[in-house]
Parts: structure tokens; sequence; C-alpha cells
């Protein structure tokens, strides 16, 4: 672990800079979601620390020398299956190409990729798998805007504190757990009036 | 078709789902009836799978979703679904339970969230879809989506309730948020030492290249643990789900407090035993001597804090957090028995849960409150209710001959096996403190004693209440009859015990797991 | 509550770099991430396999296309969910409520409402694009849609919520992205009448006069489309009820 040059920091920092900064990511994201008191704040919180992983995720897919997981048009498959690709099967990827293979795509049925070819391109399961974490983390941002705003609607804050003080004296008025929507009410009018 | 019945569990609630928001709108009455059916489906592929599970040889069946082979090694291009008996089992119970719950939930969900049926029935199938997924997959990541499909569901079935629940809801979105994405943190990890997302994969390629010694994999483990414990409600981490769930509309706790929890414990299970392989989970890391002693503290405090409450919905959703405790417990103490009564536990935890909820449920309905002030006499205006309420009490106490009794019995032999008696005794103490707390219940309920101790009536019909108060008013049927079929349940796992204990032990049977009686 | 948060980013923060000096080298090719089978048959074989050239597509909607369904499920939840916990039911929904201190009753602005007239149509159509060339370059059903969803959330801002409602309601957007539903799993579900597994799109070729692998090219397109229609509807309707905390009129 402790090279000869440089040691452990020199391992962390330069070599490997992007795990750093996705950490440091992570932890303002868990420390807002943890420590703020504003729910908004909270949900911004949130949101870095689902990017900060995908950070991570996006890091781990780097290739050196490698290209976009986009075929070339040299190994192509596209425009050149008008017929008789029916029947082709997939050929074992080292024995029939070597250097030359990049020429031959033009005229051949389509082929695997060598392993000198697979080296061009970067792996593309990070980036998929990422696409699905964006998107559920867009899901939840949205869906606790919309909690969010239901709190907001009925009690009128969006402290934190505030929202738990809204709560204890409205089930302190009444004990059993249905609170009736007057009190609700009457509480976050107080709390309106209170700020005015 | 019968090859594709593990095709029919997700895709049945799926389109169920879609056409209830189709008819959202103005066919509003009709989104119960296909609820209702789309689950019936669902139940029917279940049950096909596990016929097919118990007969094929290995016992599991491999289901590769878009037909992509399993040739490369490690295994992994496409998605699979590897239906073994655990899986199957866990997925059975989710949608049996589930099933009763959409019987269940006619009248509720148009008392107390009018208008929204539509919506309601669209997301309590996707939930079903999500949670049923989840016993079923073998990928990894497929798992996370899993996972959030089953707490995106969560949330908005919660929330759209009252204000109150929406605020709790808050806390679970980021609690829930902070463990999915620790889950998601560990998986990338894996990813990144094992170069797949297959579960059975990752484990070949840790046995093979001997990632044991790995910082990266110890890491992972903590973070899929961490991610898994705070999802399920483990003790320090509970505290998203009292308020959540007891807050929620009826049939959103009936549905979400026998399940949620417990399919992550099956998540939990599926990771130690399937990826990281049990010489790894129990012996390189320190999860087996650490984790007991969390559980004790876990279930201490759980069931005193259930014993603090003063309202019978609340005191529930706290139980839910003790009997996390057993279960996380029974796989930790890294004894046969143990596991063996773990996984049993998941299954009748989630039948005598359901049973409770839905009991409490009808008493909500009934009394308008769940507050225990208002339960005196109820025994004289619904003893069918109460009957089928009761029985889920005993269960979790732990009487012969329901299932919890049996369960327990594992659960505790496993600790004796293992030595962890701190776990034995927590167990003890949990287990008379619900004796406290139910037969607490029954003076109440049954002879109307008053908080004071002094009784206002000689017991059996006799209670000096008014009569309003005491007329024979059972719960409509639509309500009552799953409440009495998830007691029978609850009674018959109980009795057909070694029928479910047989197929978790050709389970756990490959794995060799110390029984603790050969040393 | 802030001593427990600083507790517990140093503790995770130790972990998570404890873990760091043990991963693969910057960019190595030899990682197991990039080396292993998986990740080499997606690169070598798409083309064999699938002839789309554009790996992520086909390891999106074919190769995962299960997981890519349920993110796609994930969005629809996110959409009825929204609108279920932002509906007004009964008495609030009749309640009209009053008017905001900083909301201003001002006619669309003559230059902004121009300038979307002429744009609208382009973003549209670079919507359709995106969508259609997600097999030869970046995009795919997840970025058009959210183009096509961001053309209706711009009419919204340059005029009202009322002015894109004409155009997309809510109720119709939530229908539609249940089709897009549809449309995934319906594919999914043909191909496993058709003798394959769910979502096996080979099986399609049975039907459809193309080769094995191009009916796994075009049943992705197919599978993109869907996904589209949700993308868009629901992201449209989540700006509709967030914007107008949920009473789905006037607009921010």
């Amino acid at each position: 672990m402790f090279g000869e040059d440089g040691g452990l920091l020199r391992e962390l920092l330069v070599e490997r800079f992007n795990y750093c900064i996705y950490v440091v990511l992570l932890l303002i994201g868990l420390y807002a979601m943890i420590a703020k008191n504003n729910l908004i704040k909270k949900l911004i919180g949130m949101s870095i620390f689902q990017t900060a992983i995908i950070l991570f995720y996006v890091s781990l897919g780097v290739k050196e020398g490698a290209s976009i997981p986009i075929y070339k048009p040299e190994h192509d498959p596209h425009g050149h299956h008008a017929e008789d690709h029916a029947d082709h099967k997939p050929k074992d990827a080292n024995a029939s190409s070597s250097a030359s293979a990049d020429a031959h795509d033009d005229h051949h049925e389509v082929q695997a990729l060598t392993d000198e070819q697979t080296r061009q391109y970067a792996n593309p399961l990070p980036h998929v798998l990422m696409l699905t974490a964006i998107v559920v983390g867009v899901a939840t941002l949205g869906v606790a805007l919309a909690v969010v705003q239901r709190i907001y609607r009925a009690y009128g804050t969006i402290e934190e504190d505030e929202v738990m003080k809204a709560i204890m004296e409205e089930s302190q008025g009444i004990p059993s757990t249905k609170g009736s929507p007057k009190s609700k009410k009457g509480a976050s009018k107080k709390r309106k009036a209170k700020k005015a | 078709m019968s090859e594709n019945s593990i095709a029919l569990i997700f895709a049945c609630p799926l389109f169920g789902a879609v056409l209830c928001t189709f008819l959202g709108g103005a066919k509003r009455a009709l989104c119960h009836p296909v609820a209702v059916v789309s689950l019936g489906g669902a139940l029917w592929g279940g049950i096909e799978t596990l016929r097919r599970v118990v007969a094929s040889e290995s016992h599991e069946i491999s289901y590769l979703l878009g037909g992509w082979t399993l040739d490369s090694y490690p295994r992994g291009v496409g998605i699979e679904f590897r239906a073994d008996l655990l899986g199957t089992l866990i997925m059975l119970v989710v949608i049996g339970v589930a099933f009763l719950v959409a019987l269940y939930s006619k009248l509720t969900v148009s008392e107390e969230t009018p208008e929204k049926e539509g919506p309601f029935y669209t997301l309590f199938l996707l939930q079903v879809t999500g949670l049923a997924g989840i016993c079923l997959t073998g990928d990894a990541f497929n798992l996370y989506v899993l996972i959030e499909v089953a707490a995106l569901t969560g949330y908005g079935l919660i929330a759209m309730g009252s204000a109150r629940a929406a605020a709790a809801t808050f806390n679970y979105v980021i609690l829930g948020t902070i463990g999915a994405s620790f889950y998601l943190l560990g998986v990338g990890y894996l990813y990144m030492k094992t170069g797949t997302l297959n579960m059975v994969g990752i484990q070949e390629v840790i046995v093979q290249q001997d990632l044991a010694d790995s910082a990266t994999m110890q890491v992972a483990f903590v973070f899929i643990g961490l991610g898994i414990l705070i999802k399920m409600a483990f003790f320090p981490f509970h505290a998203w789900l009292p308020n959540a769930y007891s807050h929620a509309p009826t049939s959103t706790s009936c549905l979400l407090a026998p399940l949620v929890t417990k399919v992550m414990i099956y998540v939990m299970i599926r990771m130690t035993l399937t990826v990281f392989g049990v010489d790894f989970s129990f012996e390189e890391t320190l999860w087996t001597k650490l984790l007991p002693w969390l559980v004790v503290v876990a279930i201490v405090c759980a069931a005193t804090m259930a014993l603090a409450q003063r309202d019978l919905k609340k005191m529930l959703t706290y139980l839910i957090v003790a009997e996390v405790g057993y279960m996380v417990g029974g796989v930790w103490i890294y004894n046969y028995y143990g596991l063996v009564g773990s996984i049993f536990h998941v299954i009748s935890d989630a039948c005598m849960t359901l049973c409770l909820f839905l009991g409490a449920g009808i008493i909500l309905r009934k009394v308008g409150t769940s507050h225990f002030d208002g339960l005196k006499g109820l025994f004289r205006r619904m003893p069918l209710t109460m009957t089928g309420f009761f029985v889920g009490g005993f269960s979790i106490i732990g009487l012969p001959p329901t299932c919890g009794f049996f369960s327990k019995w594992y659960l505790i032999t496993g600790g004796m096996l293992a030595e962890r008696w701190e776990y034995v005794v927590a167990l003890l103490f949990s287990t008379m403190v619900m004796v406290v707390l139910f037969f607490r219940l029954i003076e109440r309920i049954h002879l109307a004693v008053k908080e004071s101790g002094e009784e206002f009536g000689h017991g059996h019909g006799d209670l000096d209440l008014p009569e309003n108060e005491t007329r024979f008013d059972e719960a409509p049927l639509s309500m009552l009859i799953p409440l009495l079929l998830s007691a029978a349940v609850v009674l018959l796992i109980g009795i057909y015990n070694q029928d479910v204990v047989n197929l978790v032990e050709s389970f756990l049977e490959p794995l060799n797991l110390p029984k603790g009686t050969d040393r | 509550m802030r001593k427990l948060a600083v507790a517990v980013v140093v503790l995770t923060g130790g972990l998570l770099l404890y873990a760091a000096t043990d991963f693969a080298a910057w960019g190595d090719p030899e990682s197991p991430a990039s080396d292993s089978d998986v990740s080499k048959h997606f690169i070598a074989e798409t083309g064999v396999d699938t002839e789309v050239p554009n790996m992520v597509t086909a390891v999106l909607a074919d190769y995962r296309g299960f997981d890519t369904m349920f993110e796609t499920v994930v969005i629809f939840i996110a959409g009825i969910a929204i609108l279920a916990i932002l509906k007004l039911t009964g008495k609030d929904a009749t309640k009209t409520p009053g008017k905001r201190k900083d909301e201003v009753d001002d006619a669309p602005d003559l230059i902004v409402t121009h300038t979307v007239r002429l744009l609208v149509p382009i973003i549209q159509l670079f919507a359709f694009y995106v969508l259609a060339h997600g097999h030869v370059s970046p995009g795919g059903g997840f970025q058009g849609g959210v183009i096509m969803g961001a053309s209706f959330i711009l009419v919204a801002l340059a005029w009202d919520l009322p002015r894109a409602m004409d155009r997309l309601s809510v109720d119709r957007a939530i229908l539609l992205a249940g089709v897009g539903i549809l449309i995934y799993a319906g594919i999914g579900l043909l191909a496993m009448f058709l003798g394959g597994e769910f979502l096996d799109y080979a099986e399609l070729s049975t039907i459809f006069p193309v080769s094995r692998e191009m009916a796994r090219y075009h049943a992705m397109l197919g599978v993109e489309i869907g996904v589209a229609f949700t993308v868009t509807t629901v992201m449209f309707a989540i700006y509709a009820s967030l914007s107008s905390k949920g009473r789905l009129e006037g607009g921010l």
C-alpha cells in the first residue's frame, strides 16, 4: 500500500483523484441530509449524494486509450446487412482476424471484434447503469419535492423543527391519532401569524 | 406457458397497474376488481413456479430475461431471474399477503383516500411487482432498481394519506435513499472487483480469485449490509418506520408493514449466502462477532418502546422493529438452526403482522381511533374480528400451535446451539414483553378493565356499557374474510410447519453451515 | 444532530478512502470491470448480436432491457405518486386559494412568446432525431423524451400552465405514460408468446420479415419509443403539478 515513491497520500491524491472527489461529494451530501434543518436543503444534499455515486461509477468505466462505446465506421455492423445475413453465425473472435481486420468489414458479414479492437472501446455497462441511477434519482427527487409541498400546505413551513413543533401541538390538542383538519389549520395559521 | 410462469409473477401486476391508471378517471370502481384479478394471476404463477422449483432436480430455475446466455465467465451478460426455494417461498408470501390486502382494501381506500382509487391501486400493484421481483432476481443491480420501485411506490402510498403521513414520509425518503444509495455503492465496489453483476457470477469470482482479503470487498460488504439494515429499519436506523406506518392509510400499512421489512431481510440473507458466500460473510468479517450484540440492544430497546405506546398501531410498528431484530440475529449467530428459524420467521412474521394490521384496520374504522382507550368491550361487538386479531397476537407471543411458536423455537434453538446466550436472553425478554402487551390488550378488549386497574363490569358481556356500544356490530365481510383467512394461514403454517421447514432445509443443506451439535 | 452528522461523515469517509487505496489503477484496461468477459462481450459481440453500433443503447435496451423496463416504471410511479400526493380532494378542491403576494398577472412577454413559438418546433424535431438516432449516436428514449417534455414545459413557462395543458392535459399525460409502459412490456410479452423468454426480441423475427438480429434492432427502437412516451408525459405532469401545487392551474 505504501509505495516507495510518495506513499499513501500520493497514491490517493494523484493516481485516484476522482475517487477522492467522489468521496468528498458523497460526504457533503450525507452531511446535508443529516444535519440540515431545512427540508429543501436536505433534498439538495440528497441530490449531491446520488451524483457522487454516479461519479464513482463513471470513473469506474474509464479505460486508458479507449474511445466512447459506439462502433467506429470500420467496425460498424450497420449498413451492410442488406442480404444473406440471416444465416450467419458469430465467428471465432480470435481466429479470423489480424491487423488487417479494420479494412475487411465493408464486404464481409458482421463479425465479433478482436481483443485488439475491443481494447479501443470503453466499457458501456457503467454508463447504462448510471442512466438508470440518474432516472431513479430524478424520480425520487420529484416525489420528495411533492411530499415537501404537501408538508408546507399543511404546516406552513419547511423547517424541520417547526414542522415537529406543529405536529406536537396538533397531537396534544387531541389525544387520539386522528387530528381533525381544523386544528391543523389553526396551528398553521398561528405559525404564519407569528412569522408575519 | 408453464415455463413462463415466472414472467406472470411480475407481468400480471404490471399490466394490472397500467389498467388501473386507465380506469382511474371515470371507472374508478373497476380498479379494485382489476387489482384482485391481476394478483390472482400472479398468485397462480407463483404457485406454479414453486411447484416447478420443488420438482426440479437442483431446486432452482433460471429464467433468462431477453434470452441471453449464461456461457460467459463470469456469467451475467443478460439479466437472470433465479428462482430457488428461498426466493420462491418469500415471493409466494409477498403475493399471498398482497392478495389478501387487495381483497380487504375495497372499503378503506374509497373512504380514506377518496377519488384516488386509480393511483392507489396502480402504486399498490407496482409495489407488489417490485417486492416479488426482489425475491426472484439474480442480478445485483436489477435488485437495486426493484428496491427503488418498491421504495418509490411506498413513498407515494404513504404520503397520499393525511398531512401527518406526508411529514413522516419525508424521513422515510431521506433514510430510504441513504440505504438504497449505500447498497448501490456497494454493488459498484463488487462490480469493480469482479466485473459482473450477476449474483452467482460474483460469488464464483470471489471464490476463484480469493478476494476475501481485499479492502474493497470488505467495505462493499459493510455498505451493502448497512444499506439493507437501514432499509429494513434495524434498531438504530428505525426512525422512519413507526410514524410512516402508523399514520399511513389503513390498506397501505397493511401491505407495507408485513412485507417491506421482511423482504429486506430476505435481501440480507441472499447477499450473505449467495453473493458473498458463507465463508466470506461469516468467517472473514466482524459481523458475526458484532451483530448479535447490536441485535440484543435492538430487541430490548424496541420491545421497551412498544411497551410505552398507548396507541395500537404505533405499538404494532415497534413490534415490527423488534421482530426485525429477531431475524437479523437469527442470521448472524451463524448457526444452521438459527438461519432456518430466521427464514421461517420471515414467512410467519409476514403472516402474523398481516393478521394484526388487518385487525387494527378494522378497529380503526369501527371505533375511529386506535388509541387503547377506545378498545374497551370490543370483543362483545366484534367477536370474529377480535378472534382473528388475537390469533395474530398469540403468534407474535409465540404460543403453539401458531406459526410464531415454531419459528421462535428454531431461533432459540439456534441461539443455544451457537452458544449465543445474550441472544437467547433477549428473545425471552422480548417474549415476556409481548405477553404483557397482548394480555394488557385482552384485558381492555375482553374484560373491560380501566387503565387504573379498576374493573367497570364483570367481563364477558356485563360491561356496564351503554347499549349502543355492546350491540353486535361485526366488521363488513370484505374486511372480515381476509382477516380470518390470514388468521387461518397463521394456524395452518403452524400446523404444517414441518413442510415449510423441509423446503427451507433443502435450500440450506448444501451450504454446510455449522449445526452446533457436532462440537 | 450536527455532531451525529459529523461522526457519520467521518466514519463513512474513512471507510471509503480505505477502500479507495485498494481500487484498480486509474483507467487500467486490465481492471476486472474493463477486462471481464461480460464487458468484452458487450463490446465485441453487440454488433453480431444486435447490429446496433451504439453499445450503450444495445446494453440498455436489450442486454439489460429488464432493468430499463423497471426504470421506465420508476418514472411512471413518480408521475402517479406526485399527482396522488398533491391532488386536492373534496372541500379543498373547490376552494380557490387567494393570490400570493409575489404573483403577478402580467400578459405573456412578446419577445419570449415569439422566441418560444420559433423554438418549440425545432426542439420537438430534435427530440425525434435524438430518439430515432439513439442506435448510432448518443441518444435514445430517455434523452429524446426529456427534450420533448421540455418543449411542453417551455410553453408553460412562456405563457402559463393552462396554455400548455390545452396541448397536453395532465390526465391525458398520465394515460400516455401508461401507454409507454404498455408498449415496452407489450413487446416483451409478445416475444414471450412467440416462444421465447420475456423481452427476448429475437423471437419477433418469426412474425416480422427480418433476421433475428434485425428483430432485436427494431424492437429496441420500439421499446425506446415506449420509454419516450412515458418520459415526455411524466416530465410534463411532474412540472405541472409541482409548479401549481397540485391545483393544475395558473403556473409559476
